[in-house]
This record gives C-alpha cells, structure tokens and sequence, in this order.
C-alpha cells in the first residue's frame, strides 16, 4: 500500500519534469552544502577534536545517508500538527490505510532523493581515505550502522509527529530532534560538553545512529569510557526507539479528538 | 500619516499572535546554536585567531546569527510569492499604494515581530553557558542601524524572487537556489571570516554578507569610525540597489500581469 501511494504522489510530480529534475538537483546541493561547510572547516586545520577531515566526512556520509533515507520514508509524517490544525486528519481516518502510511507518503516526491547523492557520494570518498583496521566485522558494520540510524530517525520522525497530536504547535521545536539530531551527528561527539554527549547517549540514543559503531569501524576509545558492547548495541537501541514510537503513536491516536464541538 | 505605518503595525501583530509557535522555532535556533557553537570552538581550539575572531567572538556570531534567522528570513520566502500564483496579487494591485512599498512595510512589521519573540532566547542561553561578547551601547546602536540595512538586503532579495514568479509560474526551483546561495554566503555554514582566499574576498562582497556577516560583525566591534561607516555603506548600496532594481522589476511585471477570467 505504500508503495502504491508513493507512487501515485511520484507520477503526479512527474507532471512538472522540469520543476522535478531542478528540485532534486537543489536538494542535493542544500544537502551537500554541510559537507562543504566541514571541508572549509578543515582548510584551517588538519585536525578537530582529534578526527582527520576522512574521518568527520566518513560519520557527514553515514549520518546523511541514513537521515536521508528515513526522510524519503517517513519524513512526511512531521506535518501532522498542520492535518490536526486544519481538520484533514479526519478525512484520513476514515480511508482504510494505515494514516502513519497516508501522512508519510503525502506529496511524495523524487527530490528527496537528491538528499542521498551527496551523503553516498561523500561516503564513497571518505571510505578508501580512512585509516581504519579493516577487518571483515569492521567492513560489515559500515552498511549495518546506516540501516540501524535509518531505524532510529525513523522511529525519531514517528516520534516527533506523535508529540504533535499533545502539542499541535509543537512542530518548531521537535525540529530540533529531527534535523537537529542530523545535523548533530554529522561530527564526532568529542566536539561536545561531556553532559550533552551523555543526553545524546541515553536520553535520545541519536550516538547510536554513528558514533558508537564508528568507534568500532575507526578503533576509538569511547569519550565516554562505554563497555564496548555499546558499540554494537544500535540495533537493540533502533529497536527501542521504534517500540517507544509505536506506543507513542498510537496513544496520541487514540486520543486524537477532532478539531471543532 | 500614510498607510504604511498600519500595514507594519498589522503585520507585527500578526507575526506575534501565536508565542507558543515562535517559542518552538526559537527553542530550535537555540538547540542548533549550542551544536554549532561546538563545532566552532572545535575549530578555534586548534586555530586560535582566525579570522580576527577570538573563541567569544565565534561562539557570539554563532548565537547572534541564530537569533537573526527570524528576522532576517534566512530560509527565504515570501506570502507575495503564493499570492502572484494564485492570482490575488490583483487585489493588492488594485491599492492605491504601491506594491513593493506595501510588501516592505508588511516585511518590516513581521521582521521586527520574529525579532521580538525569536531573537532573545538563542542569545540569552548562549551567554549563560559560553563567555560571551556583548557590545556597549553605541556598539547596540550601530547594530540596530545594521540590522535595519540588513533586514532591508533580505526583503529586497526575497522581493526580486517572488516577483520572478510572474514569469516562472513555478518558485519551487527558484527559491532552492537561493536558499543554497543565502545560507552559504551569509556565513551561516561557516563564518565568511573562516572561509579561505578568494572566495572569502568574493563571499565578502556579495549582498548575503550584508544580512548576517555585516551585522555580527558590527555586534562584535570589529568595526570602529571609518570602517563601520564603510561597513553600513555597503550594506546601504545592496539595499538601495536591490531595492531599486525591485522597482523596476515591479513595473515590468504590471505590464506583464493577466489576470484569468472575469
């Protein structure tokens, strides 16, 4: 069913080629524009809390393909206060699909695809750059870290949309999750206040998304002093994340009243 | 008194009608303030003085560009650009005022309306946590004039896009180009006093340094006599220029206008 209504939405923005093909091309390059920030960064200095700009790119690519791609998937559903306000959440309640499916395929689009060419681009030229101990697990973990941060945002944007049905104009800071938690993932947590990497670590798992298994890929020690068994743990943790934003979700669900008397 | 001080009057009142919302987005500017902030720091550690910037500076030019974001629309866009495409733009072409005059005095309302509720919260949680740089007063007045001209850069940009799409029907495209443009030239990737040999010279000149770049760094003093005079003349001939082609424009795009039906 999702396929179908990403479809759908793809062939109707295919009426526009031009628009399309302009759009994707200016995600890519919005997208890209922190890569080039971090490159303009490292024209100063070869070094930035100790990690080499192939490094700082390699956690930019793993960060961005994963934000990316759960963008493509459910980035949709952070207009959901927008549907409550307006009182167009109802009308998807009455179809019979899923309105987490509904929302997150809405005025899906190609462009967003565009995010994802820098991110792998990035990758594709960090990773022979980087001098890590490849082993077998080390090479293993590189796609595995991205399937397990496109798990955590994914759970994160579900997350963020449920807090909406509480707090319908809530949307300005739950940006601060999403996008923020992309962005901050981008560089290596040694940048941070010890405080706030422990925020990120246990209040909002987003040093599970890359730094912890880029630990492992890149044989670091942890800032933070973690068992190594953090280091795999992502998986566990996407788990979680998404258990937490499925209850969530269906508790604002459930207690979505419609707008009106 | 004419029309325009109301249309600005209205238009801040508009913009500050919903706290709670202004209050979301500035609790996002901050977050993100606090992320760049260490990135920053990361980058002056290891290179202490760069660009004339001590370790405050940077992390107060992190937290002032934060808090502009409101004011100055860094993200671009305009509510003229979806009333030329749905056609209501005949209904403000109709005023007996002018429409870019119009639109300006809207733009003034809402800018000082997002200063008002947005621009605090970045700058107040960046001082309480970082050591801080913080202007004497005629430091304060110098800033307030540079922000006035800055604000006056943005509009005059986001009033030649909306315009375009007179011609283009479509801003979608547009727009993602200026915001790649706006937020890479204005320094709020990076500093444009961290960014390397020409293109820092190039990046200097450009009409984006007069929104952000220019005003931080009057915040931050690095302008005295001559030189801040120099600083406020330049951002003044972007306005004007801007401004004035806008003018221009506005006349072609009468002559251009078919209004459908009726």
């Amino acid at each position: 069913m999702y396929a179908l209504l990403a479809w759908t939405w793809t062939r109707a923005a295919a009426q526009y080629p031009v628009s399309m093909l302009l759009l994707s091309l200016a995600t890519a390059v919005v997208g890209a524009l922190d890569a080039v920030g971090i490159m303009l960064l490292f024209a100063h200095t070869p070094r930035i809390a100790g990690f080499t700009a192939a490094e700082v790119l390699f956690l930019y690519g793993t960060s961005a393909l994963a934000f990316g791609i759960s963008d493509i998937l459910l980035g949709g559903a952070e207009r959901l206060g927008q549907h409550v306000r307006e009182g167009t959440l109802d009308a998807l309640l009455v179809r019979p699909v899923s309105p987490l499916v509904q929302i997150a395929t809405e005025d899906f689009s190609p462009r967003r695809f565009g995010k994802l060419l820098p991110a792998a681009l990035v990758l594709g030229l960090a990773l022979p750059r980087l001098d890590a101990p490849w082993t077998a697990g080390r090479v293993a973990m590189v796609p595995l870290m991205v399937a397990c941060g496109t798990v955590i945002f994914a759970g994160l944007w579900v997350l963020a949309a449920s807090l909406q049905f509480v707090l319908v104009d809530s949307h300005g800071a739950t940006k601060s999750l999403t996008y923020g938690g992309a962005f901050l993932t981008q560089y290596p947590l040694t940048l941070f206040a010890r405080d706030f990497v422990r925020g990120v670590t246990f209040a909002v798992p987003l040093a599970f998304v890359n730094w912890q298994p880029s630990l492992y890929v890149l044989d670091r020690p942890d800032p933070l002093g973690l068992p190594d068994a953090a280091r795999f743990a992502a998986p566990a943790v996407a788990a979680v994340v998404c258990a937490v934003a499925a209850v969530a979700w269906r508790t604002g669900l459930r207690h979505y009243r419609s707008t009106g008397s | 008194m004419g029309v325009f001080p109301w249309v600005t009057w209205f238009a801040f009142r508009r913009h500050t009608a919903y706290p709670l919302g202004s209050a979301a987005e500035a609790l996002t500017n901050t977050v993100f303030g606090f992320i760049r902030a260490s990135v920053l720091i990361g980058l002056w550690r290891a290179r202490p003085h760069l660009g004339g910037y001590d370790q405050a500076d940077a992390v107060t030019f992190c937290f002032l560009t934060q808090a502009l974001i409101g004011p100055v629309q860094i993200f671009g866009g305009m509510e003229l650009t979806q009333r030329i495409r749905s056609g209501d733009v005949a209904i403000d072409l109709y005023r007996p005022a002018g429409l870019q005059g119009w639109w300006l005095a809207d733009d003034l309302g809402r800018a000082a309306g997002s200063l008002a509720l947005r621009g605090g919260p970045p700058m107040v949680a960046g001082a309480l946590v970082f050591p801080f740089h913080w202007p004497g007063p005629g430091g304060l007045a110098a800033f307030a004039a540079a922000l006035a001209l800055g604000v006056l850069v943005s509009f005059g940009l986001r009033y030649l896009m909306a315009l375009a799409v007179f011609w283009l029907h479509d801003d979608r495209g547009l727009n993602a180009v200026a915001l790649v443009m706006s937020l890479f030239f204005s320094g709020m990737i990076v500093p444009l006093v961290a960014f390397p040999g020409t293109l820092g010279t190039v990046a200097r000149a450009l009409p984006w340094a007069a929104q952000i770049q220019v005003p931080a760094d009057v915040f931050l003093g690095k302008h005295s006599g001559a030189g801040l005079a120099g600083a406020l003349a330049f951002q003044a001939m972007w306005a004007a220029a801007l401004i004035g082609a806008g003018h221009l424009l506005t006349r072609a795009a009468r002559r251009r206008l078919v209004i459908h039906g009726g």
